[in-house]
């Protein structure tokens, strides 16, 4: 379960950050990203997928949370 | 010489590689790679950060030089205990060049030794009473200072001596900031992780001390420079240029910094970001708690000193965008005039770089203001994220090194020859005896600044006189020479 900060890059994208694997990816997709229902399985820009537990609204960016690796 | 092609380049790192035995140089291969522009992710040509091979020449440091000797020593009116043997404190005491403004011994502490001189009776029976006296005599004859950093060495990890414990007892007595820095050397692979240890320290025990204090008075024009470390100078001169253009700096990190500014960077409106290695942590933690943005900037050379004011600026209103194009119309006539008395000189020189933290890719665009090519570049204690923002500064078909051995970087300079070797000062010697003109790269080579447009300037003359230099065509002993003048020598009474 590493812990990710998520932040907005310039152009809108949202970066996914993992400070122990210097792993520094942007989000293609999240599987909810609705006003009443955030989070679920994410794809990374290299192809891994990682889960976040589901929220019921957008979280505040930036922000660090638990993903789960796929 | 031409630039290399791909396969040339390919064919040499193969050539280099030839001399180890099969495991290592399966390790090897790894770390070293050709650019390739096209290539978004540096994970996909080099792998960095990794533990370097026993028995090779590595020019890496550890953890206890990333904390003490980068992101703590600088903080000028603290003072910094280098918890352990005598050694570490003494042997790099005063060697990073930051300067700073003070008197040293009453209110300014950078160029002093604080150790607690660990025996072997402290080893044994552990070091927390001596670290607590240490404490008291400090307080007692240097009551000026504004704080205390306990730098761990290697044997206080060992032993398991608890000072966070004292570091509480005693900041509850005096009253004081006291932090425990975990950095022991022998953590991580490199010193890159005793910048992150440090950082962790900084946001845990010194960051949050005035949340909920707004008596600082604000502007909207309030920024941090973070990562500059005033090396010759360096913090001074770029900071004279945000201020020209309408910024207020609140802080410096920590080149000529104080405990004082670092408590009131939460304050400000964006944090700029010059070494992005060893601060981006604390940057990163600042805009999840703050919500203050941060950026990177590189004040190497017009180009990009032009390009970092406009990036900067365009955060800010209207003032601030007109102040940065003041800013560069005002340096216009004195940089192109730099360029104008240097680029004949140095003109299609090329550079091999092999440094640490930001330098590797930053300096890349002051070379080529002046026309000179970099060649090969590599990072000492590198991660991937620095890598995917070297890929794009660096021509095609140029070598990456990472952690480069001693052994592979002088056969990459004998069979590349470039015209200027830049590194740190282990590698000095060894080029110049070689007979390659070297610059030492880590401390600007005792001069500086070379940030901003007037650092931009000491560059050009630095590079030029080290390039230039009429000692480099007479390396080779007058008997060994094979054009030896017809006429015999006369003799001198």
């Amino acid at each position: 379960m590493p812990s990710v900060m998520l932040r907005k890059r310039e152009d809108g994208k949202l970066l996914f950050y993992v400070a122990k694997k210097d792993l520094e990816e942007t989000i293609e997709s999240l599987e909810f990203d609705s006003p009443d229902k955030w989070g679920g399985e994410v794809v990374l820009g290299d192809g891994s997928r990682y889960y976040f537990d589901i929220l019921d609204a957008p979280p505040k960016i930036p922000l660090t949370l638990q993903a789960k690796r796929l | 010489m031409a630039a290399m092609t791909r396969e040339e380049t390919e064919a040499l790192i193969q050539e280099v590689l030839e001399i180890y035995p099969e495991k290592s140089r399966k390790d090897r291969a790894k770390h070293l790679a050709i650019n390739d522009q096209s290539l978004e992710k540096s994970n996909k040509c080099i792998t960095s950060n990794r533990k370097s091979l026993p028995g090779v020449m590595t020019i890496r440091g550890c953890a206890y030089a990333g904390s003490k000797g980068v992101v703590w020593g600088p903080i000028k009116d603290m003072i910094h205990i280098s918890h352990g043997p005598v050694g570490c404190g003494q042997y790099s005491r005063a060697g990073r060049r930051n300067y700073y403004v003070g008197t040293t011994g009453v209110n300014t502490f950078g160029t002093m030794n604080f150790t607690s001189d660990f025996t072997e009776k402290d080893i044994v029976f552990g070091g927390d009473k001596k670290l607590a006296k240490l404490i008291d005599e400090i307080e007692v004859l240097f009551p000026l200072n504004k704080g205390i950093s306990v730098q761990s060495e290697c044997p206080i990890g060992l032993i398991g001596d608890d000072i966070e414990a004292v570091s509480k007892q005693k900041t509850k007595e005096h009253g004081k900031t006291i932090v425990p820095v975990r950095c022991e050397g022998f953590r991580g692979v490199s010193q890159s992780l005793g910048h992150h240890i440090a950082n962790d320290a900084i946001r845990d025990w010194v960051l949050d001390k005035r949340d909920g204090d707004d008596s600082f008075p604000t502007t909207p024009y309030d920024v941090a420079v973070i990562g500059d470390y005033n090396i010759g100078g360096d913090a001074w001169a770029s900071r004279t240029l945000l201020e020209e253009m309408g910024l207020r700096v609140v802080a410096q990190w920590s080149g000529d910094g104080t405990i004082a500014e670092i408590e009131n960077t939460p304050k400000v409106k964006l944090n700029l970001i010059h070494c992005y290695r060893s601060m981006n942590y604390i940057a990163r933690h600042m805009e999840e708690k703050y919500s203050i943005p941060w950026i990177e900037y590189n004040f190497f050379g017009p180009t990009k000193i032009a390009e970092s004011l406009r990036r900067i600026a365009s955060y800010f209103d209207e003032t601030i965008k007109e102040g940065a194009e003041r800013v560069i119309a005002r340096y216009e006539s004195e940089y192109n005039a730099v360029i104008a008395k240097y680029k004949p000189r140095l003109e299609g020189k090329r550079v091999m770089l092999y440094i640490g933290g930001l330098r590797p890719r930053h300096v890349i665009g002051a070379y080529e203001d002046l026309g000179m090519e970099v060649v090969g570049t590599g990072y000492e204690f590198g991660h991937n994220d620095d890598y995917d923002r070297t890929i794009k500064e660096m021509g095609n078909a140029t070598l990456l090194y990472d952690d480069v051995t001693g052994y592979e970087f002088e056969e990459f300079v004998k069979k590349v020859q470039p015209d200027l070797v830049g590194s740190g000062v282990k590698e000095k010697y060894i080029f110049q005896k070689m007979g390659v003109p070297f610059r030492q790269m880590h401390s600007w080579d005792y001069s500086g600044p070379y940030h901003g447009y007037d650092g931009f300037a000491i560059f050009a003359r630095d590079m030029d006189m080290t390039i230039n230099n009429p000692c480099w065509k007479n390396i080779k002993a007058p008997w060994k020479t094979e054009t030896t003048s017809a006429e015999p020598e006369k003799a001198v009474a």
